[in-house]
């Protein structure tokens, strides 16, 4: 049985990414809770300290990699024509990357 | 059974018993899609957000108003449940809380935290 229909990879991917999301969301909440960013300046300044634009730039990778598993799953579950589903995950699939490279731009592209 | 003799099939979803892990497994599947439609709408806020005072400011406005303050609500509900249902499923993994009464009980906790939770938050934007 090849590696890919066993599913461990995206298994391990999905439960992976699903801990540092939730560490980050945790994160992120409380930090705007307690601190409330109510201006640009600050909100700004915030994001862009080198930490923060990297855990966040990771956590755009964690929920692009935990979404992919997650929706290929339910189109493989309910999408049973061959054609519609392939097509539907190459479309799911192109968006994701599309997703993550426009986070990529907000958050390096001045 | 075969494709010639698929065998029994009941699939009414009104009249199969569900019990409580199942109403979570849905909701967190669902809360799941939920949250992938709103991964293009979560960018373009932060895109707004620091481009500078002007977008800050129009995300301020935007959620004064009453449609995408209820928007919020939903998106806050299908979070919080993805989030709590997603760490029982991680503990259940690890084995932990994985016989009948105890996974029953924490089902039916998760799928009520996070309603309450979405509640407080409700509440909080009147």
């Amino acid at each position: 049985m090849s590696a890919g229909s066993r599913g461990l990879g995206a298994w391990l991917v999905q439960r992976f990414s699903a801990v540092y999301l939730a560490f980050f969301v945790v994160y992120f909440a409380v930090s705007i809770a307690i601190c409330k960013p109510g201006d640009f300046e600050t909100w700004h300044h915030w994001i862009m300290t080198p930490a923060m634009n990297i855990a966040m730039s990771l956590f755009f990778i964690a929920l692009a990699a935990h979404a992919w598993v997650g929706v290929r799953d339910v189109v493989i579950d309910y999408v049973h024509s061959t054609a519609l589903r392939v097509g539907l995950l190459a479309i799911i699939g192109a968006a994701l990357l599309a997703c993550l490279l426009w986070a990529g731009r907000v958050l390096w592209v001045s | 059974m075969n494709k010639t003799n698929p065998g029994p099939r009941y699939l009414d979803l009104l009249r199969i018993k569900m019990p409580v892990g199942a109403v979570t497994s849905i909701a967190h599947r669902l809360s799941g899609v939920l949250l992938f439609f709103g991964i293009p709408v979560l960018i373009w806020l932060l895109d707004l957000s620091l481009r500078g005072p002007e977008g800050f400011a129009r995300i301020q406005a935007m959620f004064d108003g009453s449609l995408v303050r209820l928007g919020s609500v939903l998106v806050i509900w299908a979070l919080v449940h993805h989030l709590l249902a997603g760490i029982r499923f991680l503990l259940l993994d690890l084995h932990l809380g994985i016989g009948l009464q105890a996974a029953r009980a924490s089902a039916l906790a998760v799928t009520v935290s996070a309603i309450v939770i979405t509640l407080v938050y409700g509440v909080s934007l009147l």
